[in-house]
């Protein structure tokens, strides 16, 4: 969608039509020709590896729904039904939960890169925020994808999230009665849950296409960070980046499999194989693994309302990120002092990660109130102040000489080892 | 200001220790990484450790990545059933027609007609409009003991023995760190089992000291350690066909297999489907793999 579009068709019926709906253009240009750094890592092909992951969701989505009956005395037997009876049930359905783990998984390294590369920064700030949105809708379609089973983490997973918004003022127990669609969860929950399960992917899927739209009109940010300056720092995607991209996706499928096929149960609870009873509260109540963080950061604040706040505040951070950060360096690797607390980041999400599945008590209740204290001072203290401290090192001329120094040095060290 | 100081300081020994060769600012913060995790992961879960004994792991056939079921175990295990846990336990998601199937433990089309033909069921409305009832057939579910919920509690003075079906996938232990790490990549995925047979195996006389509530049982795996569940099993309860001696350990580890089955009927399937697939994909991963190397060898990366 940058530059002029190099497509031409190779007969008078590709002409014809490329003249009324110039479709095969549009993919030629933005699968084909579209001018792609050439100094792009693996960390760049979970791009791709998510678009697989969002397709298959909805693919395997689709076939559960064909078998998966959406009310509360009949879910969660259909589910047992799908395991045993359907064709092929068990797997589509274990692709389905796994994928659901793998989505994230990759989701996760995907941001993580965009943070380490500074991929978010000027002119990527509307990419980066459309991703956001796509996050956020993701964890929502999770979310309600938990609760299809019906069984005890659905139900309660349920209790927890929807009560959320009853911390708001005024209006909370009336918009939480709205969202459950009676006074308490039941029937009507599950339905509109089921429903909303259904239509939250296909938005997902239309801020997808923004999202790579708004990535291929600056392009692909790259380990450098240097924005590209001629043909030469570029590669056509086809068939450079097709291959690599492939052959990163088959790699992540190998462990994608693995989990399907021979761990597929460890990644959810246990509880949740105990049908939903609303009499009976499990005794610790823990969303998925991927949700955890924010979990930890909810129940670390000791006021309802101020936790609910502080989670989504912790989210809604990401989407002014692009102006907290004062360095105009993009990528890590030229940014010695972001390095280190990119990593003391990651390594602060995992604990709060790792709070959010233990009980909120004692000292965990403590150092999850720290994480949670350092993730809003990462990013509303340490990255504004370490662009006006930090000292950059020296960035090459170009992505070429960038890519021509590492072969170089490659070479070079080749021949010295043969030497020595 | 003052942290910006600090920041300043900090970014100081950056270019002392870039100058001296020396990285301070790496090694601070990778200490700062690693024990925050070390204290994270390994300290807590000691400290939050449940009192419920944790049952160990056990050698099951169908563990591991070619895991398959023992016939001679399931079939004994569903006598256990049969004999013995039928008569609280429902088996809801089971059909008698599942005892043939392929994975399964295997039974003749002829025994599983007789086997559900030993059941009665109640069928209808016939022409008239009336209810009656029948001998099963495979296509039935397993007949539960009781017909509703309500009659089980009023018979098992208000506890409800839940429904087996998948029992084993609805049970599991507390890992820990690093236990719940290493089971990601090892495959062990028997938790379920091993707190089944410990549970079933794990009666005993309560410790002296032990307050134990009116018509409950002490078992040192349930949790609180005390369950509504009286000792199901005890030596020589049912006389194995194949001759097998009736220990309560054997018979604990049998049942629990069987439950292991009628949890996941389709593990046998998974797991040889599973291997060509991942088998499969090593092989394409590595021929992209030289594509990838071929093609890209044409420009300088």
């Amino acid at each position: 969608m940058s530059g002029t579009s190099t497509y031409v068709p190779g007969s008078g019926i590709g002409r014809w039509f490329d003249e009324r709906l110039p479709i095969v253009r549009l993919v030629h240009d933005n699968f084909g020709s579209h001018p792609t750094p050439r100094n792009l890592n693996y960390w760049w092909t979970f791009g791709g590896i998510l678009t697989f992951c969002l397709v298959a969701q909805i693919v395997t989505g689709i076939v559960l729904a064909m078998h998966y009956t959406g009310h509360a005395d009949l879910a969660f037997d259909s589910v047992e039904h799908i395991m045993r009876d359907v064709n092929y049930g068990w797997l589509i359905r274990y692709a389905h939960a796994v994928g659901a783990s793998m989505f994230f998984f990759a989701v996760y390294i995907h941001i993580f890169r965009g943070l380490y590369y500074g991929s978010y920064k000027a002119p990527r700030e509307v990419l980066w925020i459309l991703g956001v949105i796509i996050y956020i809708l993701m964890m929502a379609t999770a979310f309600m994808g938990y609760v299809l089973p019906w069984g005890q983490m659905s139900f309660w997973g349920a209790t927890v999230i929807t009560n959320l918004f009853s911390a708001i003022p005024l209006v909370g127990p009336a918009v939480t009665e709205w969202l459950w669609g009676g006074f308490a969860i039941d029937n009507p929950t599950l339905n509109r849950f089921f429903s909303l399960h259904y239509l939250l992917p296909f938005m997902i899927f239309g801020v997808v296409i923004l999202h790579i739209w708004a990535l291929h009109v600056p392009g692909s940010n790259n380990p450098v960070g240097l924005n590209v300056k001629d043909k030469q720092d570029t590669l056509p995607f086809a068939p450079y980046y097709v291959v690599k991209d492939s052959f990163a996706l088959v790699v992540f499928l190998i462990f994608f499999a693995w989990f399907v096929f021979y761990n597929p149960n460890i990644l959810g609870h246990a509880d949740n194989y105990i049908p939903a009873n609303p009499l009976s509260t499990p005794a610790h109540i823990v969303p998925e693994w991927y949700l955890l963080p924010f979990y930890a950061i909810l129940r670390a604040i000791p006021d309802k309302l101020g936790g609910v706040l502080v989670m989504f505040a912790s989210l809604g951070i990401l989407v002014v990120l692009p102006w907290l950060d004062t360095s105009r360096i993009k990528s890590a690797t030229f940014r010695p002092l972001y390095r280190q607390f990119f990593w003391i980041f990651v390594a602060n999400c995992l604990l709060l990660g790792y709070l959010g599945s233990q009980p909120p008590e004692g000292g965990f209740l403590i150092i999850a109130r720290i994480c949670t204290a350092y993730y809003f001072l990462h990013f509303l203290i340490i990255l504004p102040v370490l662009g006006l401290v930090e000292t950059p090192k020296p960035l090459p001329e170009s992505i070429t000489k960038a890519v021509l120094a590492k072969s170089d040095g490659a070479k070079a060290s080749a021949i010295e080892d043969r030497e020595t | 200001m003052a942290l910006k100081r600090l920041l300043l300081k900090i970014e100081k020994r950056e270019v002392l220790g870039k100058m001296s060769g020396m990285q301070n600012m790496k090694n601070i913060a990778k200490s700062i990484m690693v024990s925050s995790l070390l204290l994270g992961f390994m300290v807590f879960p000691t400290l939050a450790a449940g009192v419920a004994e944790r049952p160990e792991a056990r050698d099951w056939s169908f563990g591991g990545v070619f895991g398959r079921y023992d016939r001679g175990e399931l079939q004994r295990g569903f006598q256990v059933y049969i004999e013995v846990c039928s008569s609280c336990h429902s088996l809801k998601h089971v059909y008698y027609r599942n005892l043939g199937d392929d994975g399964g433990p295997g039974f003749s089309e002829a025994e599983v007609k007789a086997i559900a033909a030993k059941f009665e069921v109640t069928d209808g409305p016939n022409n008239s409009g009336e209810m009656f009832t029948r001998s099963a057939l495979p296509r039935d579910p397993f007949v539960s003991p009781f017909a509703n919920d309500a009659e089980a509690r009023s018979i098992n003075g208000g506890s409800l023995p839940p429904d087996l079906s998948v029992i084993t996938k609805a049970r599991s232990i507390e890992r820990g760190f690093p236990g719940w790490f290493v089971d990601l990549f090892t495959g062990y995925q028997e938790q379920g089992t091993d707190y089944t047979y410990a549970l079933l195996s794990g009666y005993a006389d309560k410790p002296k000291d032990f307050h134990l509530q009116d018509g409950m049982y002490y078992n040192k795996y349930f949790v609180g350690q005390q369950i509504a569940m009286p000792a199901p099993l005890s030596d020589d309860q049912v006389e194995y066909a194949d001759g097998t001696s009736a220990t309560v350990n054997q018979m604990a580890h049998d049942v629990t297999a069987f439950l292991m089955w009628t949890a996941e009927p389709k593990l046998e399937e998974r797991k040889r489907l599973g291997f060509k697939v991942i088998v499969f994909l090593i092989v394409f991963s590595t021929l992209l793999f030289l594509t990838k190397k071929k093609i890209w060898s044409r420009v300088e990366h």
